[in-house]
């Protein structure tokens, strides 16, 4: 059948050596770069939409500086959540937490006897519960074998209802001004927001892209039990990629606590869906194996944008939510269409290397 | 020991000391939460007559989950009030996060037969069933805040006036605009959740009203209730509206966001108008430093008087003002509108 045929093909790119060199992935770039471009694509057409729609405030060039920050701030927190999302769905796992995770950590680090430690004490705590919770996480899923979508949709439920219990389920004012000031401060004209964005996917990009964790990240996604042979620990991997994705909830926390200048239980309500959504556009593979820290980033921001341009042109949220909906289902339409033809490709050039 | 040692000793005991002092958050009551007010509960010995210690009455009572400071003042509203009382005994539910958990739970409350049930429902028409219910089992049902369409499914209903929190938006800003003499004012609106009736009612108020003084909103966007969501989509109507002249945002906790955004827009040109009546609102329109200059009341303090209803229904008693011999069967609040002038009035009111 061709499901089973599918599953056979996908997981041909992680057969080879993880260790012994990259050229497989690397050759995998290509098909990337035109998925990044398509994106692109989208993006250019959406702000085409923009202007055609808003000619009054696309005529104001200090208005479209300020609006692209403003894009890129709305993308901020949720694209440091997708960074993390897209290394634990590349590792072959799925994490339905992170928004519970955001939560929870921001929750925690704004109480008022976290808050008594000051800026350094809520930022601590913050990671903490964020790596924590991850840690758990990843404790489920490799050493008590959960299926990581039950693991971590057990953690939802849980970290959401500790959350409430902490903020005995009020909204936790953040009196402190240096991380209020995190939202408001510019350095160089470009918003600090933007800039820790920028870390934070620059950091993915290297230790997916250029180091050895990278490669077996890939490689445990791709083909577990290949993995395991070239003497990957699987399982510490796994865990790892739980807290990373953790961790990077923590740092969303401290983002979005500074911008809403507090933080409740509901707080980040359903993010765990819009990262997966945003890692899917940009051409992750949910079965795992193959994914772009570039392209996550950029279907964040064009999940941000959709969000500004309709907002620009007063049109319901709703609205918004059915064509975000309609884009992911196109996205990945395209996604198994290109890859079906991708993989078509490797099986013939498979079979002549087998034939001579 | 090295300097550079001592320095990474003592860190790590700062770590560590930070450690636990979040540890300790999970046993110590340390959130920023404000108790009710003694404003929002009336004392059982106040004013005598009605109030006077009398039959014993179980209360059973349930609400909604709270996730949100509103909703938690209203529980903790009810509880406190249900304490005030020497002769009620409040039998509280958790009702959960969806309609049909608290139709589970308030199964369980009916068969322990209370004399009045005191109900928030998710929805009304969602747990009208259960009003008709209880009723035909002899239980009166006060339903707090969100009615039944049955009118037999409930003995009394107290609720807040979602329209008029709409018009009383309204009218301030078209007041405040005839006197600045703005003849086109722009308008934002941040809703609330806009799948909710509540919050449909508070916009249709609000176009309304602004529609006497021939305005009409420029721009409106739907957030979720809670301070993230509302400054999320306040940065964005922001974008979508460089000049500004009034904004009304219909919930004070997810004001906070709101107010935020402003703040980091860096925009002070407009006047801004809350909803619900919470007390950091009120504080801000007090001190008069920030562009939020009113808010409509939708006060928590409904869920005591409608333990102090329950307690009367339960004890056959009147409302001791009133001519009647009986509890009336609706009672509607105004939403009255907050402002420097009169803040320190509602100060006490505030949740």
């Amino acid at each position: 059948m061709t499901d089973s045929t599918a599953t056979a093909v996908r997981k041909t790119p992680a057969q080879p050596d993880p260790e012994a060199g990259t050229s497989w992935w690397r050759g995998d770039g290509s098909e990337s770069v035109r998925r990044n471009l398509g994106l692109l694509g989208v993006l250019v057409a959406l702000v085409v939409i923009g202007i055609v729609t808003r000619p009054d405030l696309y005529g104001d060039s200090r208005w479209v500086s300020d609006n692209i920050f403003a894009i890129l701030k709305l993308a901020s927190v949720i694209g440091v959540v997708t960074v993390g999302m897209t290394f634990v769905i590349i590792g072959g796992g799925i994490d339905l937490s992170v928004g519970a995770i955001v939560a929870l950590a921001g929750v925690w680090s704004t109480t008022l006897a976290t808050q008594s430690f000051g800026a350094g004490g809520m930022i601590f705590t913050a990671l903490t519960v964020g790596v924590g919770v991850g840690l758990v996480n990843g404790l489920l899923i490799s050493y008590g074998r959960l299926v990581p979508f039950i693991a971590t949709l057990a953690m939802l439920v849980a970290a959401r209802g500790l959350a409430a219990e902490i903020s005995n389920k009020q909204t936790q004012v953040s009196a402190n001004d240096t991380i209020n000031g995190i939202a408001s401060t510019e350095l160089l004209g470009i918003p600090m927001l933007v800039y820790l964005l920028a870390v934070v996917v620059v950091t993915g990009w290297v230790l997916l892209n250029r180091t050895t964790f990278g490669r077996r990240t890939v490689a445990v996604g791709g083909n577990p039990e290949a993995a395991r042979l070239a003497g990957i620990n699987v399982k510490l991997h796994t865990m790892l990629l739980y807290a990373l994705s953790g961790l990077c909830g923590g740092i969303a926390a401290i983002m979005l606590t500074a911008q809403a200048n507090s933080a409740q239980a509901a707080m980040a309500n359903l993010y765990e869906l819009d990262a997966i959504a945003a890692a899917i556009i940009g051409g992750t593979l949910l079965s795992g194996g193959r994914g772009t820290i570039v392209g996550s980033l950029l279907g964040v921001i064009i999940f941000a944008t959709i969000t500004n341009l309709f907002a620009i042109n007063d049109l319901s949220v709703e609205a918004q939510n059915m064509v975000k909906g309609g884009i992911i289902v196109v996205a990945v339409l395209v996604q198994q269409f290109r890859f079906k033809s991708l993989t078509q490709l490797l099986h013939r050039n498979n079979k002549v290397t087998t034939t001579t | 020991m090295t300097q550079h040692r001592r320095d990474l000793s003592r860190r790590r005991l700062l770590l560590g000391g930070a450690a636990i002092g979040a540890g300790t958050l999970l046993t110590a009551c340390t959130s920023n939460e404000a108790e009710p007010t003694a404003a929002q509960t009336k004392a059982g010995d106040a004013g005598g007559g009605n109030s006077a210690p009398g039959k014993k009455v179980t209360i059973g009572f349930s609400a909604p989950a709270a996730d949100h400071g509103w909703m938690a003042a209203i529980t903790s509203n009810a509880k406190a009030q249900a304490a005030a009382y020497s002769d009620v005994e409040l039998k509280s539910v958790e009702a959960g996060a969806d309609a049909a958990t608290q139709r589970a739970a308030l199964a369980t409350l009916l068969s322990q037969k209370p004399d009045v049930i005191v109900l928030l429902p998710h929805d009304g028409k969602e747990l009208n069933a259960f009003g008709l219910e209880a009723m035909k089992a002899g239980v009166p049902v006060v339903n707090l805040d969100r009615a039944f369409p049955d009118a037999l499914a409930y003995r009394t209903q107290i609720k807040g006036d979602n329209y008029g929190m709409g018009v009383s938006a309204g009218r301030y800003i078209g007041e405040q605009m005839k006197a600045k003499g703005v003849t086109n004012p722009i308008i934002g609106e941040i809703a609330g959740i806009d799948a909710l009736e509540l919050t449909q009612e508070r916009s249709a108020g609000f176009r309304d009203e602004l529609a006497v003084y021939g305005f009409k909103v420029a721009n409106r966007r739907a957030a979720e209730f809670t301070a993230d969501t509302g400054q999320r989509e306040a940065a964005q109507l922001l974008q979508a509206l460089p000049k500004l002249d009034a904004l009304w945002n219909h919930d004070d906790d997810q004001g906070i966001g709101v107010l935020a955004a402003i703040k980091q827009a860096n925009r002070t040109e407009f006047i801004m108008v809350g909803g619900a009546g919470a007390k950091a609102a009120i504080e801000a329109i007090q001190a008069d430093n920030s562009v939020l200059k009113a808010t409509v009341t939708y006060s928590p303090s409904m869920a005591s008087s409608a333990i102090s209803l329950a307690r009367l229904i339960g004890q056959n008693k009147g409302m001791s003002d009133l001519v009647e011999l009986q509890v009336p069967k609706e009672i509607t609040l105004t939403s009255e509108t907050i402002t420097k002038e009169n803040a320190s009035a509602y100060l006490k009111l505030g949740f």
